[in-house]
């Protein structure tokens, strides 16, 4: 009789090596230059490729098997959520300009995401890299797939997600997250991996994605609850590769190491900066908030970046030096965000709004060294004038940094009454900056910041108006035409909460939810 | 040490690895928040498969919890029967 003998299946370890190392030829008739032109120029070197191991080991069998019970899982939940206009159980509608920001902001920087690792992973001749850059390049484009599902469902009830791709290439503020994408898959292989892969994934994206899914928890979003998870699930595969890819490059040459060092100070602040709209988005946008943005920085940048930074010091890998200038600023990043925000809302893709009571009681406890000297009072004099019919949308388009390409906004380290301005010449132009650290990375490599698409540069010589534009015409409405040009459409897709048909239409539907009319 | 930390999303998947993970590390220190539970330790964190099958009775593999995880923070290394997070100082 025959006996059913389970057959021995491989270990984890010999998986991996099979399917990976065990994949990979030497070529016979090609030059490796001519195969993997880009891996030298940045001056990395490299000796073994084989000493690249995945600390999940996880091989492209066992991916396909657990991302397709992701998606499952997912796909069933937005389900179940539109079929009962879950929508509707957020706490309130301000709540869906989160949303806003999350499509047109972020969502774009996933599918870039995925190009620049299929790049990257192009680029690496060891199969170890090549492989897990593959996997990472597929969940990028997963997330940007599922978030334009989930959110899809919010465009059919509420303005300014009806185009957000092309938002995202024009809009003045969102060429902030846009920069920051396309300065990193314009560098080289590795340095694309120090600032994706470990700068923004390892030392930032508990920043980005853990208060954004914990928000929508907070706030009802089930959707974006569970998008967000599903990806969050991807990101600590991502963290992993991250750290993977530093100790790498580090234990291979001690040459790397100043190399290394100046990418993460440099992608550290990049990313900050960018961050800066995450930080506005936790202190005010969110109608019930999860932590602040100070506590959140000091969670997850200043304790747990903390430690990563103490173990990497036996490569010789310091603590970035922006690293004293943010701690200045946490008690004012968000406040000055959103004042810039409140003061622009009439060029914006969302809706702005002074806190209530309640929300700047939250704010005082929260910012007790900075809120109610400096904040408090500017809000109440808003608040009032609003109430006074005299609400001001600024029209006068501000000074952006060439680097990070935020408007001028940010305060002196350690004076929060005066606005920073930097300024380089460079080639008989003159070149303004946000910071010191947004200056030190334009002096350095300054033929690639030269090149920056600065929106209000753009919108002055003419190029973001609609075709066949005349701004010379007497009367010239300029904001109507860049806001044309974006594909907004004024008194409905910007302005204030207030008087928008977003408030009025969740009134009215939350109100047909509950009764019999 | 430095802290080390796993996070998980709250479901009937992970009840059981979350009670595997306070049995095997006595530093382990849990934070439950909306939808989502941290578990601190102190420098290492280790997620034993044994402890999982025993507790769940059925097999268990590691890989599993791919779908569940959120996120970590310091170095990993996976085994058919471990999962090790920790700092090396």
């Amino acid at each position: 009789m025959d006996m059913q003998v389970a057959k021995k299946k491989l270990g984890l370890k010999e998986r991996y090596s099979v399917m990976t190392r065990g994949l990979d030829w030497t070529p016979s008739y090609q030059k490796m230059e001519d195969i993997y032109p880009y891996i030298a120029y940045e001056g990395i070197k490299i000796h073994d490729w084989d000493k690249w191991e995945d600390p999940f080991r996880l091989t492209m069998d066992a991916y396909w098997k657990y991302q397709a019970e992701k998606e499952r899982k997912l796909y069933a939940i937005i389900d179940a959520f539109n079929q009962n206009n879950g929508h509707l159980n957020v706490t309130d509608a301000r709540y869906i300009n989160t949303v806003k920001l999350f499509i047109s902001g972020i969502s774009p920087l996933e599918y870039v995401a995925h190009r620049g690792f299929a790049h990257a992973g192009r680029a690496f001749p060891g199969p170890g890299p090549r492989v897990a850059c593959l996997m990472q390049s597929l969940d990028e484009i997963r997330h940007a797939q599922t978030q334009v599902h989930a959110i899809s469902n919010y465009n059919k009830y509420y303005n300014g997600m009806h185009d957000f791709h092309h938002m995202h290439d024009r809009v003045w503020f969102l060429s902030v997250p846009k920069s920051f994408f396309d300065d990193a898959i314009t560098a080289g292989p590795f340095e694309f991996m120090v600032s994706i892969g470990f700068s923004f994934e390892y030392v930032l994206t508990n920043l980005l994605f853990v208060p954004f899914v914990s928000g929508a928890a907070y706030n009802g979003d089930m959707g974006t609850m569970t998008f967000g998870f599903s990806a969050q699930s991807d990101e600590a595969r991502h963290m992993t590769l991250g750290l993977e890819v530093i100790k790498f490059i580090l234990e291979q040459d001690p040459a790397n190491v100043p190399i290394v060092q100046r990418w993460i100070d440099k992608w550290t602040w990049r990313g900050y900066r960018v961050l800066t709209l995450v930080a506005m988005m936790m202190d005010y946008m969110l109608p019930k908030r999860t932590m602040s943005w100070k506590e959140a920085w000091e969670v997850y940048f200043e304790e747990n970046g903390g430690a990563l930074f103490k173990d990497l010091a036996r490569y010789g890998i310091k603590m970035p030096k922006c690293a004293e200038q943010i701690a200045l600023e946490k008690d004012h990043l968000s406040h000055q965000a959103w004042s810039t925000f409140y003061n622009y809302a009439a060029a914006a893709n969302f809706h702005t709004w002074m806190p209530d009571e309640d929300e700047m009681a939250w704010l005082s406890a929260k910012y007790p060294n900075s809120f109610d000297k400096h904040y408090r009072p500017r809000y109440e004099f808003w608040r009032e004038q609003a109430a006074k019919g005299n609400r001001f949308y600024n029209k006068t388009l501000p000074m952006l940094c060439q680097t990070c390409q935020i408007p001028m906004l940010f305060t002196e380290p350690g004076d929060p009454t005066k606005i920073c301005y930097r300024e380089v010449d460079y080639k008989g132009d003159k070149y303004h900056f946000c910071s010191d650290h947004c200056k030190e990375i334009f002096e350095h490599e300054p033929e690639k910041y030269v090149q920056a698409w600065l929106p209000v540069h753009q919108i002055y010589q003419g190029n973001c108006f609609p075709e066949g534009t005349d701004p010379t015409v007497e009367g010239f409405d300029a904001l109507g035409a860049v806001l044309k040009y974006y594909n907004l459409e004024h008194g409905r897709d910007n302005l204030d909460f207030d008087i928008s048909e977003d408030k009025k239409n969740f009134a009215e539907w939350r109100g047909q939810a509950t009764k019999n009319i | 040490m430095s802290t080390v930390f796993l996070a998980l999303q709250t479901n009937e998947d992970t009840r059981p690895i979350i009670e595997a993970i306070l049995q095997d590390n006595p530093s382990a220190v849990v934070d439950e928040q909306p939808a989502m539970v941290k578990i601190n330790a102190d420098g290492r964190l280790v997620v034993r498969r044994e402890t999982i099958e025993e507790i769940t009775g059925r097999a268990y593999d590691l890989q599993e919890l791919q779908v569940n995880m959120i996120t970590m923070s310091g170095n990993l290394d996976q085994t058919d029967d471990e999962i090790t997070l920790f700092w090396k100082s």
